[in-house]
């Protein structure tokens, strides 16, 4: 309720009486919006909800203490190196084997999540099973366990003599210590995002959409292709982007089982912490820059899938 | 054509013809289930089955042994100050993000959530280049004997920068849905600022409000990789959880190491439980939560 809005409802309700009558309603809605006016002027300066300079205020200086600084720092650092010695640090051998490493792995976790997030998020939204319930609350299970947690428990579930590395060794397959564990550290940790972001979109899909299809002949497996996939995709294109996302930054789920041998399974964080143990801030630093850098992309390209998202879900409704 | 269509007619009954046979959908389920028994379930198992391999007696010895309590403590301490903070900064951002409108909003919006794209190391790593020995306040901190790397101050601050956004996200898109009318009758009718918010806006975000916590406080006290970067991992002194975790790992302590990675693992579930009760009360009570992946 403002003022403008008080006035209308007085010239509102002057039509159609005489003119007197008018004239006395409109003095009324003048003094009226007049009083509220100066009311809301007083208190709040034309904002009618209080506290938004207090709020403001505190969350700019909050993110700016917290955030904002702190993450230029790493950025001035870089700048204060020389540009060849900026260029070896990113450019080491050893540190290319590592973002080959981060990013193959994540590439692969991420497009194992994608295929079996949609499954999952399908089978959850579809179908009834016993123990449904618990299962669709134990997905976000990789959110809630700390990594460290996760690293040593992966760590020792594919070693030669764990439960699943046992299973692996007739097969001639060696997960822990070796580039495969990274990648299964990385689906582990990966595992929600997909199922969390494609669900909702399932859960809305008109059934209408696919009957129609089915009564016009079409097989079910077209049906899928043609007439699910289409509408999920966007939300299957985020999901895959978020685990991505998250894989490329993961360290603790990843270092207990990658054995971290240089140039075969280390881990670009794991450059970053081996070479701030040396005492190389600047080689650290710079990069850790490089990974700001594709991190910041990775979020915007998060941010436009997530728009594109919700404008197919707002097409649809 | 009119044959055609009459013979496709049963086929597009929703029980057979727009969904799959009964052995698709077994197969379907079974791979779903297979995937998540190997990547879930099995894990989870297999952290309790360790913990206790060794017995009760082996298992509570871990805990209580004195290193392990102060890790226990020091977790606490640490989400005690985090959590509150990123608590008050979250109601504050979401009330000056849902409820006005000012130039820069979207980008504001997108620099609450950076946090959770940098890595963990990286969220770590900063803060000793603002505050380390070669840092920015170095040299400052040591004439004043003030320690904040390796320290609990580091620790700290490196876990309130990885949980920074949680409160606010969850709050954000829900207090947009809920839109400005309740508060603005509050207002109007005479309700100073304290008096509105107390009564009008914390009742009615309390499940969201809530949801951020529970999540915030998970983040908090399983923090790793940016805590390991600031902590020194100092027996007794700047080790949380998660770092006694690793130590008594690489030391080949394996059943201890499980006993304590245990009680994170109870706590994930603990999380998950609340989670699931705190979506069921908001549902209940019409309040959307916020998006809940990430």
């Amino acid at each position: 309720m403002n003022a403008s809005s008080a006035g209308a409802v007085f010239d509102g309700a002057a039509d159609g009486g005489g003119d007197r009558d008018v004239r006395i309603a409109r003095t009324f809605a003048a003094d009226g919006a007049r009083i509220l006016r100066a009311d809301a002027a007083a208190r709040h300066r034309r904002r009618v909800l209080p506290g938004f300079g207090l709020s403001l205020g505190f969350t700019l200086f909050y993110l700016g203490l917290i955030v904002l600084v702190p993450l230029s720092a790493a950025f001035i650092k870089a700048a204060t190196m020389t540009w060849p010695a900026f260029v070896d640090a990113i450019s080491a051998p050893r540190v290319v084997a590592s973002y080959r490493l981060t990013f193959g792995a994540s590439l692969g976790a991420a497009m194992i999540n994608a295929a079996f997030g949609l499954l999952v998020a399908w089978v959850l939204v579809r179908y009834r099973f016993p123990g449904k319930r618990l299962v669709d609350a134990l997905v976000d299970f990789p959110f809630a366990l700390p990594t460290a947690v996760a690293g040593i428990a992966l760590a020792g579930l594919f070693a030669p003599n764990g439960w699943m590395g046992q299973l692996l060794v007739p097969l001639g397959v060696k997960v822990a210590y070796t580039p495969l564990g990274v990648l299964v550290a990385l689906t582990f940790i990966g595992l929600p995002f997909v199922v969390r972001t494609v669900q909702p979109v399932l859960e809305g899909l008109p059934r209408e959409l696919e009957e129609a299809a089915t009564t016009l002949g079409a097989t079910r497996l077209q049906v899928f292709l043609r007439v699910i996939l289409p509408v999920a995709l966007p939300a299957l294109l985020t999901g895959f982007a978020l685990a991505f996302a998250r894989a490329v930054g993961e360290y603790g789920s990843v270092i207990f089982i990658a054995g971290n041998m240089p140039m075969v399974s280390e881990i670009t964080p794991l450059i970053i912490i081996t070479k701030l143990e040396q005492y190389d801030y600047a080689g650290a630093t710079a990069v850790a820059v490089v990974m700001l850098v594709v991190s910041f992309l990775l979020l915007l390209a998060i941010n436009a899938l997530q728009a594109w998202t919700r404008k197919r879900q707002g097409g649809l409704a | 054509m009119i044959t055609a269509l009459a013979a496709t007619l049963p086929a597009a009954h929703p029980a057979t013809g727009a969904a799959e046979s009964a052995l698709v959908r077994r197969v379907l389920i079974g791979v779903a289930l297979a995937f998540l028994a190997v990547f879930l379930f099995v894990p989870l198992a297999f952290v309790f089955f360790e913990a206790l391999k060794k017995g009760w007696d082996v298992y509570v010895a871990a805990i209580i042994e004195p290193d392990a309590v102060s890790a226990i403590l020091l977790t606490l301490l640490v989400a005690a100050i985090a959590v509150p903070a990123n608590l008050v900064f979250g109601v504050a951002a979401a009330w000056s993000i849902a409820r006005f409108s000012f130039p820069g909003k979207s980008v504001l919006t997108t620099l609450i959530d950076l946090p959770f794209s940098v890595s963990p190391v990286i969220s770590g790593l900063i803060y000793v280049l603002v505050f380390g020995l070669q840092g920015w306040f170095g040299p400052w901190l040591r004439e004043h004997d003030l320690k904040v790397i390796f320290a609990v101050p580091g620790i700290v601050l490196a876990t309130m920068f990885v949980t920074f956004p949680f409160v606010a996200r969850e709050l954000i898109p829900l207090m947009q849905t809920q839109g400005n009318e309740q508060e603005e009758a509050a207002t109007v009718l005479g309700a100073g600022g304290w008096q509105m918010f107390w009564r009008v806006t914390l009742p009615n975000i309390k499940w969201g409000l809530l949801y951020g916590v529970i999540l915030c406080n998970a983040r908090a006290m399983g923090e790793f990789g940016a805590v390991s970067v600031v902590s020194g991992h100092i027996r007794g002194a700047t080790n949380t959880l998660p770092l006694h975790v690793e130590i008594l790992y690489n030391e080949y302590q394996f059943a201890a190491a499980f006993a304590v990675a245990s009680l994170l693992a109870l706590l994930a579930l603990v999380t998950l439980a609340l989670k699931y009760v705190v979506e069921r009360r908001a549902r209940a009570a019409a309040i959307p939560t916020g998006e809940s992946a990430r």
